[in-house]
């Protein structure tokens, strides 16, 4: 079986965003960049796959800076084979729609029987690039599965439906799935896996991403919030805070 | 027209979903700017009673569509075949589990980008744009779309939906099969043990966190939510440590709420969590510490024990409500 599993390089959540100089992207110095968090939970997916059958293949792919480097050795030292790196610095900045082709024009050749990505990056939080991937490769897609089997050739899934219920796909290979959280708890690189990753391969390609279709015109910090009050303490405040709710904000 | 707006409508057995009259109220104000009208398409059984509540929120054209609201490729196809044939100068889907689904299939099949997860759409120079918000709240981004026909899904909460009624016509809308599709395909729905509230749709949210000890005691989230009609959200901390699903993971890797009430309990407020909440109307704190940064965002906060004070707030709820 062969799996391309899509990350994407991001600022850790914790990050406290500051706005560049452009008006229009964040401001990078100092940013902590990590794996955004449901790509984890993809290649960890593909991993378990391996981990159930050795001749499985796992093939890393990011659209992303030069720096991206390192996150793939990252998924490299979790397990997977190899990784490809389409070299990109504006990759943070792209609309889904110019990511989803470029990832298609890599994916394609390589003629994956199951494509994993997270359900968002947790930067630009689009959630789209999933299925707009499995548009343009002419691909049956499920989005934000939280549970994952294989059985005869086919993709048991399941994702969160409307008012609490569970939705249960069954998916023809090869497929599109993205992944959210519950699906697993990705593994921590351990040092054979370190050493291991030094040697295996990163294919850095250059890409010519095009113009934007979604065009951003400003990025800005939300408005603040203005400081509230502390009605009291202790369980003797309630009744004030009963009133202001039926008073002041009226939500009651 | 490159002045009308379409609406993929949502509802349950012809009752509207509130998140779709908030997308007719966004679509009727870029309309009205526009000097456009409002359609809404409409799916499945039960789609033309669904007619009625449209009209009543500014929607002067419904469209049924024979398709199953589950089928979001076949959904999209219709779509798009209809969005091809008159142009509109936006589509509107709310940004629930459906319409995540179905808006980047829809933007796919038209080859349009899409704007998703917007909190604001307005008229700016005879273009539409879009409000989003990006690092899980973080940052707000101002996005426009070169194409004739703005896609974008609108989150739950952000639009208030408002009554303003149009004489309505109801007619079918012509049904494309997709060439290729039953790739996927849905074998079962299992239902919840208890009907839920949806979280990211909900009007009154109650989340408790690492205050309160254990899961032995979610209890106390769970009755001052029903006390108040809210749903329960958690903070990551208890979901990662499986006192809740992680379907109820309010913050960054989890979801967006944006209520007219927020309640935290036992909630320190992490950067993460205060980005997925931090829009809400109005937020209460419940906490021992008073140096938690969720003081920091609530307009209303009680410094104490949740265990003597959301007993205390649950009675005085119901009291409240009793009174009304």
């Amino acid at each position: 079986m062969k799996i391309v599993v899509c990350v994407k390089r991001v600022p850790a959540t914790d990050t406290r965003i500051k706005i560049g100089a452009d008006g229009k992207s964040i401001d990078t110095a100092q940013v902590e960049w990590i794996i955004s968090p449901y790509d984890e939970f993809a290649v960890e997916c593909a991993l378990r796959l391996k981990d159930a059958d050795a001749s499985t293949q796992v093939t890393v792919l990011s659209l992303g800076p030069p720096e991206t480097t390192k996150e793939l050795r990252t998924c490299l030292a979790m397990g997977a084979d190899d990784a490809i790196l389409l070299k990109d610095p504006l990759a943070g900045t792209r609309d889904a729609t110019t990511t989803a082709k470029l990832l298609a024009d890599a994916v394609s050749p390589l003629a994956p029987d199951l494509v994993l990505l997270g359900k968002q990056a947790v930067d630009r939080d689009q959630g789209q690039v999933g299925l707009l991937l499995a548009s343009r490769l002419g691909l049956p897609c499920v989005t934000e599965i939280k549970a994952f089997g294989l059985a005869d050739g086919q993709a048991k899934v399941e994702r969160a439906g409307e008012e609490g219920t569970t939705e249960s796909y069954q998916v023809a290979l090869p497929a599109v799935l993205t992944c959210t959280k519950g699906l697993n708890e990705p593994r921590y690189a351990n040092l054979k896996g370190i050493m291991a990753a030094k040697k295996k391969p990163i294919d850095e390609r250059d890409v010519q991403p095009g113009d934007d279709g979604l065009v951003t015109r400003a990025l800005e910090l939300p408005p603040g919030r203005n400081a509230g009050k502390i009605v009291g303490e202790g369980a003797d405040a309630v009744p004030e805070l009963v009133r202001l709710l039926q008073q002041e904000a009226k939500v009651l | 027209m490159a002045a009308d707006i379409l609406v993929y409508a949502e509802h349950k057995n012809g009752s509207v979903k509130r998140p779709s009259l908030e997308a007719a109220t966004a679509a009727r104000r870029l309309a009205a700017a526009l000097g456009g009208k409002v359609s809404a398409v409409v799916a499945g059984p039960g789609a033309s009673d669904a007619a009625g509540a449209l009209a009543k929120y500014g929607v002067s054209r419904v469209l049924t569509l024979d398709v199953d609201p589950h089928d979001a490729n076949a959904l999209a196809v219709s779509l798009a075949d209809l969005v091809g044939k008159s142009s509109p100068a936006a589509v509107i889907l709310s940004h629930g589990t459906r319409g995540r689904d179905i808006g980047p299939r829809l933007a796919g099949a038209l080859g349009l980008p899409l704007a998703s997860d917007c909190t604001a759409l307005e008229v700016d120079g005879g273009a539409i744009v879009a409000r989003r918000p990006e690092f899980a709240g973080k940052a707000i981004a101002t996005v426009s779309s070169p194409g004739a026909t703005m896609l974008a899904t609108l989150r739950p909460n952000a639009v208030p939906a408002e009554e303003a009624p149009v004489e309505t016509a109801t007619e079918a809308c012509p049904v494309v099969a997709p060439s290729h599709g039953l790739g996927a395909v849905l074998k079962e729905v299992l239902e919840a043990a208890e009907k839920k509230i949806e979280l990211s749709e909900a009007g009154v949210v109650v989340s408790g966190g690492r205050g309160l000890k254990g899961p032995e005691n979610w209890h106390l989230v769970e009755e001052l939510a029903s006390a108040l009609g809210a749903a329960t959200g958690a903070s990551r901390a208890v979901c990662d440590a499986g006192w809740r699903p992680h379907t109820e993971q309010v913050g960054q890797t989890g979801k967006t709420v944006a209520p007219q009430l927020y309640v935290a309990i036992g909630i320190s407020g992490a950067i993460q969590h205060l980005a997925g909440m931090r829009t809400s109307r109005y937020i209460v704190a419940i906490n021992k510490d008073p140096e938690a940064p969720i003081f920091k965002v609530a307009d209303y906060g009680i410094v104490g024990d949740a265990f003597e004070v959301v007993p205390r707030l649950t009675e005085a709820v119901k009291a409240a409500k009793a009174h009304a």
